[in-house]
């Protein structure tokens, strides 16, 4: 609830926690790229600097689309088997080529996003328990239309040059990555939509007395938060060469600590794209360094170890996050 | 085109919710350039007749015509483009978006698709210039202060080239001087042409902006007059659909004129100082039998100190004595252990649980006592309800009604309830008597007052001059945080409270800046 | 939000309506209860040896694990949290009790029962120690240990499965009480419990003062840290107690596989129960009955040899048409 009778300390310290959030994972990020940097001989190689960002565009636009749906106050969990489905999708019709291969699985998690929104919209149901339902429907879609097994793409149509063409020596999926979130800072920084989307997660109500078409809105979050998970299911699919019906367990969660971690506000009404970004890179360079320790065979630590390691990461830094913000008011 | 008659007219108008008629034939007519007030109880249909206007409701049945057309607007967007825009109680705008932000929001202006910042800022300058407010535009809204924010509400509407702006209940959150300003923008409105409809409780505001008022109770239409025409006591009469002689003998509020005096000292706060700034250095003393009103414009600390004593918000300095042996709250479960109760000023955020019933409500604070190893006693809860439900005279359906159906006042009397069943010793009462309509009012301040004659303490923070006026043995004036003032009772008078409220020897008072 | 609007349109609206309030409760208790019902209608005709008892246990001590875990997701939501850590949480009961059991400390299957359970317990009580000293919204405090969790299942168990057999340990899931599987009847004892406490006593009361309005409880005096961290605790608690059941009856245990998303399912039984999860309201029943119907709908389906991806959908389908129809009881 906050509505605009919120003392104005409140209003200060919520903004201050936002950006302090949002540097804090920055400082975060520079740290742990120095500290690989010093500690590990190739960890600023080209090769593994690329495949690092290849693997994560995928996370990346789910948590750009996680993060305008967080803004208004909302949340998506049917993302991961969205992307899934998306998968099994491009995998099955890669064989027209390239551009229905993309265009088709974006179009199948657009509509689902629109779904989604609707029944948020319109139905006024709760969106955690909306896209609870849809993360079940789309998991059994993808599972159903794949026959419980991975799909293998067509080599032949020219679809898995999404994963292997390189421009200035750059991935495609880290252009798409990179495209993404230029298309992101800008939409919140200098877009109307934007504004209405922060305005109504700030206090939905308010908005609506204010003229805003709350409803349009939500349903076009809920639609590119799909469109996006689609395009991260494309992804998947074309880096591993077949359409995944069972990948994308967790990825909504994943991507929620990403934006949290980014600085954006669980309620909605204050958020970062840039936070998201750095958000996803600072989650996923957790798992590229413990991979480059195990590597130098010092101490050899259990892949079980990663997700310890994880979410006592996302205990530390909301903790400190937390403490800074409260300390600065 | 000579635009001639009414601006506005609406005629016969009804509307029914499922279970009650909250409009019946009601009528509204407002002229050109014309300040109309719109008055009447809570339950009057005042509410429901406005949001009929703009479109918020639709009518079951009449004609509403505006500048001669009939209209029918469906939503408040069109209502908006159809020349009405609404200021709300309260400011119904969004705090973490800028000033200049929030008075386009929807109507941003563009270049190529993209917001044109620049122009913004411009336009948002030049419209809070034409109502003589200067604020820096690019300030988060959450970050200026009320009254601001309401100037830019006020901007907001009339960037909108609005002939008719509806103000429900403006003031309710500003001080004197701002509703001063507040005044002036409406004198400037009206100098412009556009007219103005002014839902009020205050009867002074009223008859300081307003030519003209209509009257309205249970759900009608019953009077439409020049202001000037009319004397307040007979205004109050009509919306109370009572006899002028009989409201003459009654007074204007529910307390009775007699001191209740002890020598006993229930409570004393000395130099309170809370975490943030707005509670500096507070000194009260509460006797038992006795009612303190606490004065002081808003922002002057006055919740602050009431919530600083309740253990609510943390102590930084100061001396807190109960019964004459120091004392520190922890939390608000210490104070009412101690036998203190604070009932909150906004009931809806931090007093009523809405979606439990009466007697959940009333008995919140009560559980510990009618439990054994935490299970809870219902016959002796029960008991308790209905006694208290008689005693305050609430009117519910029964005990398992919803909070949050009941009106504003039967809200207050539960709440109020909430405490005396714990039979306390001192209550501290914020506001008690906000937005609660005037028959309500007066039962709850007779209600104080025999609290008090029963030797119970009572603080007792008032905007209301005439409250504190007739109600305190005593008065403490805030400002800044700081006690200011404390007139005894031969010395209350509004004039004396307001005069302390706006520059009583502070002790420290030119160090600070006086926001 | 639109507070004042609000407050205006039930003064308006508040005189004098008496509104049958019970009876719609009742009504909404009763969707769902009347949906189970048909459910069972249906496949007492259509479904081969549904009535036996043998078909009837084996839906029961399904669903025992998926109840008791939602039994506590009810109290969580009903103060307006949420706990996303229940499943992994079942993980880490389940990966402790054979290590203990296993090992020979003495009196070790008593010490399996109880150990895991009060670990769990604490992990809850980390949860709310998040949540109410340290400000973290409930969603991200609980996501901290689902995500760390299972991991810490998966360490204590090097991510192998741990087989066993352990009649004595293993009565919790395959044991029988006058031929009633002892953990269906610890469900329903369980369940008797939660209910109680949510209709008579003092905690109950608060839980859901909570998470109507938990300014207005704090200022009632209600020890909200307190109530809060006891919640999230019993949530981590009954986790503990059905993951030491998956493992009985699995007779092994596999920390990949405990308890996974049942986190999910536990808030999509709460949901079709009838409880909003906007807090303030608890209908413990109605949890029972959420957690059935899914149970039943998915058995239905998949006796019928409809694959169990295509029951996914359906039961998707249930989750929001159940929270659509209590949405249109509401207003």
């Amino acid at each position: 609830m906050a509505t605009t009778s919120t003392p104005a300390r409140s209003i200060t310290r919520a903004r201050l926690a936002s950006v302090l959030q949002g540097q804090g994972a920055l400082v975060a990020l520079a740290l742990l790229v120095l500290f690989g940097a010093l500690r590990y001989d190739n960890f600023l190689s080209s090769y593994n600097v690329t495949s690092f960002l290849a693997n994560n565009a995928k996370f990346g636009l789910i948590a750009l689309g996680m993060t305008f749906v967080i803004m208004t106050g909302g949340i998506d969990l049917s993302v991961g088997a969205v992307a899934a489905l998306a998968s099994v999708v491009a995998a099955m019709v890669s064989e027209y080529g390239l551009v229905v291969g993309i265009a088709v699985p974006v179009l199948v998690g657009a509509v689902i996003g629109l779904v989604n929104g609707s029944l948020v919209a319109w139905g006024r149901l709760q969106p955690f328990i909306v896209t609870l339902a849809m993360l079940l429907a789309a998991r059994g879609l993808a599972l159903t239309v794949a026959g419980n097994q991975s799909v293998a793409v067509d080599f032949e149509s020219g679809f898995t040059a999404l994963g292997t063409t390189t421009l200035l020596t750059l991935a495609a999926p880290i252009w798409i990555f990179a495209v993404a979130y230029l298309l992101g800072v800008l939409v919140l920084g200098r877009t109307p939509f934007s504004r209405h989307v922060l305005a109504i997660g700030d206090n939905e109500e308010t908005a609506r007395l204010m003229g805003l078409r709350v409803e349009r809105v939500k349903l076009g979050v809920y639609a590119l938060s799909g469109a996006l998970a689609g395009m991260a299911g494309v992804l998947l699919a074309a880096q591993y060469g077949a359409g995944q019906p069972a990948e994308g367990v967790g990825w909504e969660l994943t991507a929620i600590a990403a934006v949290v971690v980014g600085g954006t506000l669980l309620t909605g009404g204050l958020g970062s794209v840039v936070g998201t970004l750095w958000g996803v890179l600072l989650l996923g360079l957790i798992f590229n360094v413990l991979n480059f320790e195990n590597g130098r065979g010092v101490i050899s630590l259990s892949p079980y170890w990663q997700s310890i390691v994880l979410g006592g990461f996302l205990l530390v830094v909301v903790l400190l996050q937390n403490r800074l913000a409260a300390r600065q008011t | 085109m000579i635009a001639t008659g009414p601006l506005l007219q609406m005629e016969g108008i009804s509307k029914a919710f499922p279970g009650v008629r909250a409009l019946e034939g009601a009528s509204l007519t407002v002229g050109r350039g014309e300040v109309h007030a719109v008055m009447g109880q809570n339950g009057a249909g005042k509410s429901t007749l406005i949001k009929i206007l703009t479109g918020a409701y639709r009518r079951d049945a009449g004609t509403v015509t505006l500048d001669g057309r009939p209209v029918d607007f469906h939503s408040p967007q069109q209502a908006q483009a159809g020349g009405v825009s609404t200021i709300y109680q309260e400011v119904n705008l969004v705090g973490f978006r800028s000033v200049a932000e929030n008075i386009f929001l929807g109507r941003e202006p563009r270049r190529w698709g993209l917001i044109d910042r620049r122009r913004m800022h411009a336009e948002a300058r030049r419209l809070l210039e034409r109502l003589g407010v200067e604020v820096d535009v690019s300030r988060p809204l959450g970050a200026i202060n009320v009254a601001l924010q309401q100037m830019v509400a006020i901007a907001r509407a009339i960037s909108f080239e609005s002939r008719l702006v509806v103000m429900d209940e403006p003031t309710s959150s500003l001080d004197e001087a701002e509703v001063a300003t507040l005044f002036g923008v409406i004198r400037q409105l009206k100098a412009d042409g556009v007219s103005v409809i002014f839902v009020s409780h205050r009867l002074d505001e009223v008859y300081a902006i307003c030519d003209r008022v209509t009257i309205m109770r249970d759900g009608r239409t019953v009077d439409d007059r020049a202001l000037t025409d009319v004397s307040r006591l007979e205004l109050v009469a009509r919306m109370l659909g009572k006899d002028l002689a009989e409201v003459r003998r009654s007074g204007a509020t529910g307390f009775a004129d007699a001191t209740h005096h002890t020598e006993r000292r229930l409570l004393e706060a000395r130099g309170l100082r809370g975490a943030g700034r707005t509670l500096e250095h507070a000194d009260v003393a509460v006797r038992a039998g006795e009612i303190v009103g606490l004065a002081g414009l808003l922002g002057s600390g006055r919740t602050e100190l009431a919530r600083a004593i309740f253990g609510a918000d943390p102590v930084e300095a100061g001396e807190l004595e109960v019964d004459g042996r120091p004392v520190r709250f922890g939390s608000p479960a210490d104070a009412i252990r101690a036998g203190i109760g604070l009932a909150p000023e906004d009931r809806k955020t931090e007093g009523i649980v809405p979606e439990m019933s009466v007697r959940e409500n009333l008995t919140l604070a009560l559980l510990p006592a009618i439990s054994r190893y935490g299970v809870v006693d219902r016959r002796r809860q029960q008991e308790v309800v209905d006694r208290f439900i008689r005693r305050l005279d609430i009117k519910t359906t029964g005990p398992d009604q919803k909070i949050r159906e009941l009106s504003g006042g039967n809200q207050q009397k539960v709440l109020l309830a909430r405490w005396l069943c714990l039979d306390p010793r001192l209550l501290l009462l914020d506001e008690p008597t906000r937005g609660i309509d005037v028959g309500a009012k007066g039962e709850i301040q007779a209600l104080i007052n025999e609290l008090a004659d029963s030797g119970l303490g009572v603080l007792m923070i008032s905007s209301e001059l005439e409250e504190l006026v007739e109600g305190s043995d005593r008065v403490v004036v805030l400002r800044d945080g700081r006690t200011v003032a404390e007139l005894p009772h031969a010395a209350i008078t509004e004039d004396a409270i307001m005069s302390a409220m706006a520059e009583g020897p502070a002790t420290g008072a030119g160090e600070r800046d006086g926001g | 939000m639109a507070r004042a609007s609000e407050t205006a349109a039930v003064g308006d609206l508040g005189r004098g309506r008496a509104r049958p309030r019970d009876v719609r409760d009742l009504g909404q208790t009763y969707g769902a209860a009347a949906a189970l019902a048909l459910l069972v209608l249906y496949n007492a005709v259509f479904t081969d040896r549904f009535l036996t008892t043998d078909s009837i246990y084996v839906n029961l001590t399904q669903v025992a694990p998926i109840v008791i875990v939602a039994l506590g997701m009810t109290l969580v939501i009903a103060t307006g949290g949420i706990d996303l850590s229940v499943g992994s949480l079942m993980a880490i009961a389940g990966a402790l009790a054979p290590l203990i059991f296993l090992s020979d400390v003495p009196f070790g299957v008593a010490i399996a029962f109880v150990v895991p359970v009060l670990v769990t317990g604490a992990f809850g009580l980390f949860n709310g120690v998040l949540i109410t000293r340290f400000g973290f919204q409930p969603i991200i405090a609980t996501l901290v240990l689902f995500i760390a969790g299972r991991g810490i299942a998966q360490v204590l168990t090097n991510g192998e499965l741990q087989p066993f057999r352990n009649p004595a340990f293993q009565y919790i899931g395959l044991g029988r009480v006058l031929g009633i599987p002892f953990q269906v009847l610890l469900m329903l004892a369980i369940f008797a419990i939660v209910a109680w406490t949510v209709r008579t006593t003092r905690f109950g009361r608060q839980i859901l003062a909570i998470g109507g309005n938990e300014a207005a409880a704090r200022l009632a005096g209600v020890p909200v840290n307190r109530v809060k961290l006891a919640v999230y605790g019993i949530s981590g608690l009954l986790a503990g107690v059905a993951g030491l059941i998956v493992i009985a009856i699995n007779s092994s245990s596999d920390a990949n596989q405990v308890g996974l998303n049942l986190e999910l399912a536990a808030i999509a039984a709460v949901a079709v129960g009838g409880t909003p999860l906007t807090g303030g309201r608890a209908t413990v029943v109605g949890t029972l009955i959420g957690a059935l119907i899914l149970q039943l709908l998915r058995f239905t389906l998949l006796s019928h040899g409809v694959p169990d991806a295509v029951a996914l959908v359906v039961q998707a389908g249930i989750i929001i048409a159940a929270v659509f129809l209590q949405r249109q009881r509401q207003t």
